[in-house]
């Protein structure tokens, strides 16, 4: 008895230090946003020179600042993110309903290429990627580069892939006689996915948007490259970029804009907490 | 339905189809022309939606199905050609041509890929790449697998300690290289400070740089890694555990003869996952150091790109040196190494789960 008591104070105590450990830099962007940048270079791990006016004085030093432009990147992030995993989740959900219910050639070939794409580094398209996005831009007169629907359109080419695997991964156990009968009740083959099958997806759709988010909020290389550094259009990791680049040092600045590009993940994940750590297994494992 | 409607149907799908028809023909051929009216885009896409939903309305049951299935993968396999396809297929030719970013002018054959092996900084850079994701796979594999056994033990306030060491996942790595500098340039130094009078940042020198580059990493992904072991110790069976313990089997013996060996699936996913992530490596690379770091001769020459893993090397070549068929011509070694060390990865994974 005495002995397990010491091993559950030791697995304790070694819990919490990992927990510190982890959340000590959060805990220092935090704690530093509320000091000018004098005192956080005299003392970065002490209370001295908090408080809240400077906190404020801060925060709108980087909001308004012209070459963050918080709100404006914050903005085109969301956008981006949320146009891109509705698109995803629709067309890919579709495609892989076709892939799934089709045993052909074709479909097995598809299929096969989205799987063995998934092993393709991004790095080996981005250059070729940016001048075909140029060309095609300049050939039908819409402009692919330094516009939100171009970098939609390049989210749903690079994350169909992984949509497609996870959904046919789940599509294939949806017992396709529930098909059957709704054919036979008269039911067209697109009444059939978008009445049947469709809100059957729920919960993988859940997954396949945690993994797609997590990955176009966060992504930097691409929006960078299709964007510009300091182009027009912004997302916030290409924001927190330009705005360091041009305040080197400067860390109630930088440290005022990490939490600022930090807080909404967080936000998320405090109320979507179960979700997202399950969804980001799920796809993992599958 | 009847068969007005029908009728009904079919000229408006007709009527459908070829507008949308003679507006993308017309579009295309203002682009062919390179005639500079702007809403020749426009006209393209209305055209294409044009056509789209006159094949949905067009009235045929025997080829209802077909169509809807072509209409289905139609978006998602169009994007996927413009963006990964083509590109890939692109890709690879400009890396046989002195490729500008723009247009190519000659066509040189090997010539990228021979030159890009006389480039010491290239070399170092592959080296520490590839001793970055030996470390790397061990570390946060072992990390992660004890922090799973920490959440997997009788322990209070289980829930917490697992959303806390995720946490760090969630962030960007481009805005936590920038935190860690931070840690690394300030609230270290000034700890180290205090105790032996030492201010240099770790950051300053490549091997503690580098070093630097793998704590924030596992820091990072150990979190991720720690979460897919727990569900697959958990999912060992209560009665297998039982058994061993009446057995008499110890703690430790229990670890490495049942559980270990029961979750080796779990393991060849993690250590895949860590491996080609750590591959990859670009974010926290170049918040981080930005691939800085001396090294003092290396292949009878200085470097100066001490912290500079593959991928920042591409990036580099291509974007900040301007020598895009070069970029290129690395981007598709570092493809082919890839897709290499991920087959034989898994090729060994599946060998050994199946002699266990």
């Amino acid at each position: 008895m005495k002995k397990k008591n010491v091993i559950s104070v030791v697995v304790t105590v070694v819990a919490v230090i990992v927990a510190v450990y982890t959340l000590f830099p959060f805990y220092l962007v935090l704690m530093n946003s509320f000091k000018n940048a004098n005192d956080i270079v005299a003392s970065p791990v002490s209370f001295t020179g908090v408080n809240v006016t400077q906190w404020i004085t801060n925060l709108s030093n980087v909001i308004n600042n012209s070459n963050f432009n918080f709100w404006y990147a914050f903005g085109t992030s969301l956008a981006i993110t949320v146009i891109s995993l509705i698109l995803l989740a629709l067309f890919g959900s579709m495609a892989a309903w076709v892939i799934c219910r089709n045993k052909t050639k074709w479909s097995t070939a598809i299929y096969m290429t989205f799987i063995a794409s998934m092993i393709i580094p991004f790095q080996v398209v981005m250059l070729p990627l940016i001048s075909t996005f140029r060309d095609v831009g300049e050939f039908i007169g819409v402009s692919m580069l330094q516009s939100i629907p171009g970098i939609v359109f390049a989210y749903c080419g690079f994350g169909g892939a992984m949509t497609v695997f996870i959904l046919t991964g789940f599509i294939k156990n949806i017992p396709y006689e529930l098909e059957e009968a709704a054919n036979i009740d008269g039911c067209s083959p697109e009444g059939i996915f978008f009445r049947v099958i469709f809100p059957l997806l729920k919960p993988v759709i859940t997954t396949v948007t945690i993994l797609n988010g997590m990955w176009i909020w966060n992504d930097y290389l691409l929006p960078s490259l299709m964007l510009g550094q300091n182009g027009r259009v912004k997302t916030l990791p290409v924001a927190v970029q330009a705005f360091v680049g041009s305040y080197v040092k400067q860390w109630d600045l930088i440290l005022s804009a990490a939490l600022l590009a930090i807080v909404p993940m967080i936000i998320i994940f405090l109320f979507a907490q179960k979700q997202i750590m399950h969804g980001m297994v799920e796809g993992a494992i599958k | 339905m009847s068969g007005q409607s029908t009728a009904g149907r079919k000229v408006l799908s007709l009527i459908l189809l070829i507008a949308g028809g003679c507006l993308l023909v017309g579009a295309l051929v203002l682009d062919f022309m390179g005639s500079p009216l702007t809403f020749r885009g426009t006209m393209l896409i209305i055209g294409a939606i044009g056509i789209i939903i006159g094949a949905y309305l067009f009235p045929t049951v025997k080829h209802h199905r077909k169509i809807i299935n072509i209409l289905f993968l139609f978006p998602l396999l169009f994007t996927f050609a413009v963006t990964v396809i083509i590109p890939l297929v692109l890709g690879v030719f400009y890396s046989l041509t002195d490729w500008n970013g723009i247009r190519f002018n000659n066509f040189l054959g090997l010539e990228n890929y021979t030159s890009m092996f006389k480039e010491p900084a290239f070399i170092w850079s592959i080296l520490i790449t590839i001793l970055f994701v030996v470390f790397n796979m061990v570390l946060v594999n072992v990390v992660g697998f004890l922090l799973a056994l920490l959440c997997t033990s009788n322990l209070k306030g289980l829930g917490f300690f697992r959303a806390s060491y995720f946490l760090p996942n969630l962030i960007g790595g481009i805005v936590l290289g920038y935190i860690w500098q931070f840690v690394f340039n300030n609230v270290l130094t000034e700890i180290t400070e205090k105790i032996s009078g030492n201010q240099a940042s770790i950051l300053s020198t490549t091997s503690t740089a580098f070093a630097g580059i793998i704590v924030v990493y596992i820091w990072q992904y150990a979190g991720y890694i720690m979460l897919i072991y727990i569900t697959g110790l958990t999912q060992v069976p209560k009665d297998v555990l039982e058994a061993s313990q009446i057995d008499g089997a110890n703690r430790i013996e229990t670890l490495f003869k049942i559980k270990i060996p029961m979750i080796a699936s779990t393991i060849t996913i993690c250590t895949f996952l860590t491996l080609t992530s750590a591959f990859k490596q670009f974010d926290v690379n170049m918040a981080l150091t930005n691939g800085s770091g001396s090294v003092a001769d290396f292949m009878g020459s200085y470097l100066t790109n001490g912290t500079q893993m593959l991928a920042l090397n591409i990036y580099n070549t291509a974007i900040s040196k301007d020598n895009y068929a070069m970029g290129q011509a690395k981007a598709v070694f570092f493809f082919i190494i890839l897709a290499v060390v991920s087959l034989v990865q898994v090729r060994i994974s599946n060998k050994k789960e199946v002699e266990m």
